[in-house]
């Protein structure tokens, strides 16, 4: 009764849902060392399978003795590709349309692949059968440079493939040519090329990174053999998927496949591929009868499980004097590695590379890719940002910054002078994409006065007086991007993995007391599903956060859902939470017309209850109606209150945003500090602020670390460099400097309750703040462009080369 | 990442652990904090047969400091360095050198001892050492001796150390009060060996330079010790010219590999800065000793 005295803000709060910063239900249990992870997972009789790995870039395999290592004890099995031929899985098909060996099949192509998988007892027996396998090579000519992948006397990689000349994609002009995709209109970017005031070109390349998540990847497999059941824990961010996969490669039926992902620690796009160590663990499991566990160390992650980036791109963008833009080009040379195991939506080889004309009105518009072959790991994944959005986010925020030198007009201005206009929206870019909503220059304006852009440009006109009068050796950068996300993939017409619609789901039930459990198609890795989900659902239904559990990546219980990538899990599965939501309330109204003798269109909905209109005193909250669900016999109603929605959304969600950085250079040792950074994001209806900001900020360090150090770097025989943490630049709180947040909300009108997604963004446009700033501080002198990362001594070498050391 | 079979020892005395070692042969290694030696083993670059852990050997622990002299047990944590208050006012270039080492995780188990004995030349505290002229304490089986350590290091993980002695101490002479000292390090990140490090200590008389040490961390095989770099200091008024005369001598024996830290040249360059900017610091701390 005391529901009666209470003010609808005090039940509102209580309900904690859209805009509370609730805290994270999910932190009790990982503070206190209480978190299962894959590895966690132990089960009686478990054997442990480990790799036998090529040391080489390219190499024809002339031996493999594996009698050595099967005498040592403990060890089990040695699967070799001869072991998995007859079974025809010493390949698998990857999400990419390609084939990747599971083990090599004669030849290695790249260094780190999988030769052969030992089972043995414990993980020392088989580390040690590992080095017992005797593996005969004969190196061949390794091809690191995918600029140089089409030449006529490139060596030929892909022997399985080599008579191929159609693809999963089209034409293939080449051994080593995988694809080439394109989108805009050729013929009208080259005539506003024609017709330019200005045109300016860059080779703009991404190195290739790697998301490095902390948890690396892994599974345990076991199959029942009394009831056929093959059941797999392990790392995975589309675990429907996985099961989909795993059954048309097996011949299992996909009912006797349940798929399990515990906890993650953390995704970044590493965990959404199938890997050689999944299909290893399953096949030796079917094998031996016995449950199989496979968990990679972190070089094993490093340099064999998906990398992102490796985008090598040609622009050039044409402009009036006065700095209009009039056009945009761009040609990227995409590095796939040694097997095309790219994961993006099947009707899109080069993702949504195709937003490159970024957050500007631009009338013109051509790009073409074409994806290539090389002696590298496979992968080519979404590292926290949505299919290759990163990429063209930076390619377009360093083609301002180059026009803009060559103008000789401020970044910011230039900005200010394309950006989409808010009026504009629904606005239908050159390169086909509809972006649903924004106000730009709001943000822009927002973030500018922030900053107090005008006194930062002051003193850094000052401090490069005093840097040329010999009184300082810093140089103050400052960099300013903008930056239009496109997530939330996405509406079935266009967007399928493998013909798996990327719609997204969830399933509700609410208990007769007025609790209840919703469990989606979707995995949290670390975003707080558990936490924001259940507020959305608290809204929706009037149901306390608290008492709603949220659950997800088990395939026996979870409805289908295309898994959490590419900022989705909000955009689809958070409206398919709603969907399924305002089912349930459709139900309870129903019933609460029937409790209180009046038409259902007599009644209201308000917070938690539903209340007769013009007589608030009659009410029904919706505990009293999840309890009368399961106890009144109401006439012409079933009994229950559950709800199921597969929602399929009509259209991405198009997140944006304004960054700055302010960096020092120290030019006689090229290190570079972060001064500020400042980040405005935009990420539509805000559903838990707390999360919101602890998301940008892991965006940002990981913006941070690509921008100022990541690399998986090959030589010219493809040995790879970066393949562990001394080498590879993981920031911690020491290497991180402290952001500043900030934000407008432009709802999408779209989306059930204007949500966009925001777990990406800060790294789309974090990376081309850090590098325009980097940029930007030796701007004065004549540079345009300087390749990622700037690590210690390539900003030396910038300066260097600029005649500042000596 | 997981190491090979070897049998592990617990000695609880010097004498034991040189028992041991000479028992089990060249197949045996001594483990101080074992932060250089168990990655090597979990990569197999090192294989023993015998890992001889050193942490319940009492007598190698402690620091003392009498009668104008400095003493450091071979198992005092770099942790335990960078707390002791005593040693801090003695010879402040020791803590500085410390917290520069690796992350706190690391320093609460890495030794001084392991350090100075591994013989590799991205270890931090042995160009302090070399810059200190201090002396490294060896026991084998016909007993003990002294090595200075600026003659220590002989090559990559080749050093002065029989096969059969354990580093037991490290000993040098409290620094004069009017002295100064550095310990520049460039490096990637926390955890990270230095792209280039120089460790400096300057006495002074009035304001001239009475005597200067300087040390290279990571710009060659070894540690390298640039005695030309110290005598061009010594007797100048530590100017700006002179400096830079020292800091050329200095990048002038550094011979570092080429790593993703950058090329050879970048890093000898980082190795000259980090002199310049050490001179320039420990003359600086001297000078307000002085004028105190």
């Amino acid at each position: 009764m005391s529901d009666q005295v209470e003010s609808v803000e005090a039940r509102a709060e209580k309900l904690q849902g859209l805009g509370c910063a609730r805290k994270r239900v999910e932190d009790a249990r990982f503070t206190r060392g209480k978190g299962n992870y894959v590895d966690d997972v132990k089960l009686s009789g478990m054997l442990f399978g480990d790799f036998v790995r090529s040391p080489y870039g390219h190499a024809r395999i002339t031996s493999i003795d594996a009698e050595p290592a099967k005498a040592l004890p403990g060890v089990v099995a040695v699967l070799t590709a001869e072991d998995l031929k007859p079974l025809d899985l010493h390949y698998m098909p990857t999400l990419a349309g390609d084939v990747q060996a599971v083990l090599a099949d004669g030849k290695v192509l790249f260094q780190g692949q999988e030769v052969a998988f030992v089972v043995a007892e414990d993980r020392y027996a088989a580390a040690d059968a590992v080095e017992l396998v005797e593996v005969g090579y004969e190196p061949l000519p390794a091809l690191v440079d995918p600029l140089a992948a089409l030449a006529d006397d490139a060596p030929v990689l892909r022997e399985d493939i080599a008579d191929k000349t159609e693809g999963a994609h089209g034409a293939r002009r080449h051994p080593n040519h995988i694809f080439t995709w394109e989108a805009g209109d050729a013929e009208t970017a080259a005539r506003a090329f024609d017709q330019a005031e200005v045109v300016a070109r860059e080779m703009i390349s991404y190195q290739r990174v790697h998301p490095c998540p902390l948890e690396t990847c892994g599974c345990v497999a076991s199959m029942d053999k009394v009831n056929g059941k093959l059941t797999v824990w392990g790392t995975f961010q589309a675990p429907h998927a996985v099961r989909t996969v795993a059954s048309l490669i097996s011949g299992i039926p996909e009912h006797n496949i349940r798929i399990v992902s515990p906890d993650i620690g953390g995704g970044f796009g590493n965990k959404v591929g199938v890997y050689p160590g999944y299909v290893c663990a399953i096949v030796a499991s079917i094998v031996t009868g016995v449950p199989i566990k496979w968990i990679e160390d972190r070089i094993e992650n490093l340099t064999a499980t998906a990398f992102a980036r490796d985008y090598h791109m040609a622009g050039e963008i044409a402009a009036t004097r006065d700095g209009r833009i009039t056009g945009l080009k761009c040609h990227v040379t995409a590095d796939h590695g040694a097997f095309d195991a790219c994961a993006d939506p099947t009707k899109f080889p080069a993702g949504f590379f195709n937003i490159c004309t970024g957050s500007y009105d631009i009338a013109a518009a051509h790009v073409a890719v074409d994806g290539v072959y090389t002696n590298k790991a496979p992968g080519g994944v979404a590292y926290r940002c949505s299919f290759r959005v990163t990429e063209a986010s930076y390619f377009i925020e360093r083609m301002i910054d180059v026009l803009a030198r060559r103008l000789d007009m401020d970044p910011a201005d230039l900005r200010m002078k394309n950006l989409i206009r808010k009026e504009q929206f629904p606005y239908t870019s050159a390169l086909g994409w509809e972006y649903d909503s924004g106000d730009y220059h709001a943000a822009m304006e927002k973030a500018l006065e922030a900053v107090d852009y005008g006194a930062l440009r002051a003193e850094q006109r000052a401090g490069r007086e005093a840097f040329a009068r010999g009184e300082t050796r810093t140089l103050m950068g400052v960099g300013v991007s903008f930056f239009t996300e496109i997530v939330g993939a996405g509406p079935v017409k266009n967007c399928d993995i493998l013909g798996l619609g990327m719609f997204d789901s969830c399933e509700i039930r609410i208990h007769p007391t007025g609790s209840a459990i919703a469990r989606l198609g979707t995995i949290s890795q670390g975003q707080g599903h558990a936490t924001t989900f259940a507020q959305i659902l608290a809204s929706e239904i009037g149901i306390p956060a608290d008492r709603i559990t949220v659950e997800e990546g088990d395939t026996d219980t979870a409805p289908y859902g295309l898994g959490t990538y590419g900022s989705r899990s909000t955009p689809v599965a958070g409206a398919a939470t709603a969907m399924a939501g305002r089912k349930i309330r459709a139900k309870a109204q129903m019933i609460a017309a029937y409790l209180l003798e009046v038409h259902e269109g007599d009644l209201e909905w308000e917070v938690d209850r539903f209340q007769v209109k013009g007589n608030p005193e009659r009410f029904k909250t919706m505990t009293e109606l999840a309890f009368a669900a399961y106890n009144q016999a109401v006439p012409g109603i079933e009994p229950g209150l559950e709800a199921v929605s597969y929602y399929d959304p009509p259209n991405m969600t198009y997140p944006f945003g304004a960054y700055v950085c302010v960096v020092d250079v120290d030019v006689d040792t090229g290190v570079t500090g972060v001064r500020r950074f400042y980040a405005l994001d935009d990420c539509g209806t805000r559903i838990n602020p707390m999360i919101i900001e602890g998301q940008v900020h892991g965006g940002l360090t990981e913006a941070l670390a690509i921008a100022m150090g990541q690399e998986i770097a090959y030589d010219e025989v493809g040995n790879v460099s970066g393949g562990n943490l001394v080498d590879y630049f993981l920031p911690t709180a020491v290497e991180t400097p402290a952001w500043e947040t900030d934000f407008t909300v432009t709802p999408s009108p779209h989306h059930p309750i204007g949500a966009k997604g925001v777990g990406e963004s800060p790294n789309v446009g974090g990376v081309s703040a850090f590098s325009n700033a980097v940029n930007d501080a030796f701007a004065h002198l004549g540079l345009t462009h300087t390749q990622m990362p700037h690590d210690h001594w390539r900003v030396w070498k910038t300066a260097e080369r600029l005649g500042l050391t000596g | 990442m997981i190491p090979g079979i070897f049998e592990y020892h617990r000695p609880r005395s010097v004498g034991e652990a040189v028992e041991l070692l000479a028992a089990l042969g060249d197949e045996s290694r001594v483990m101080a904090g074992g932060h250089s030696l168990l990655p090597m083993m979990k990569l197999r670059l090192a294989a023993p047969e015998h890992v001889i852990d050193l942490r319940n050997v009492e007598e190698l622990k402690g620091i003392s400091i009498e009668g104008g002299a400095v003493t450091i047990g071979a198992m005092v944590t770099q942790h335990e360095i960078i707390g002791s208050g005593a040693l801090a006012a003695a010879c402040p270039l020791l803590r500085e050198t410390a917290l520069q080492i690796a992350d706190p995780q690391v320093r609460y188990c890495g030794t001084v001892g392991g350090n100075l004995a591994n013989g590799d030349a991205g270890n931090d505290l042995p160009a302090a050492m070399q810059a200190l002229d201090a002396d490294y304490v060896l026991v084998g089986p016909n007993g003990l001796r002294r090595v200075g350590s600026r003659g220590f290091y002989h090559g990559p993980y080749a050093t002065a150390r029989a096969d059969d002695e354990i580093l037991s101490a490290v000993e040098f002479a409290v620094p004069p009060r009017r002295h100064g000292a550095a310990y520049l390090k460039q490096k990637r990140k926390i955890g990270d060996y230095a792209t280039a490090a120089a460790a400096v200590v300057l006495g002074l008389s009035g304001e001239t330079c009475a005597s200067a040490a300087v040390s290279l961390t990571n710009v060659g095989d070894t540690t390298l010790f640039a005695e030309e770099a110290g005598t061009i200091l010594t007797g100048s008024r530590l100017d700006a010219d002179t400096i830079a005369r020292a800091s050329e001598a200095a990048k002038a024996i550094a011979r570092p590999a080429e790593d993703p830290r950058g090329p050879p040249d970048y890093r000898r360059h980082i190795a000259g800065v980090m002199v310049r900017r050490a001179v320039e610091a420990a003359r600086d701390r001297a000078l307000e000793v002085t004028d105190a």
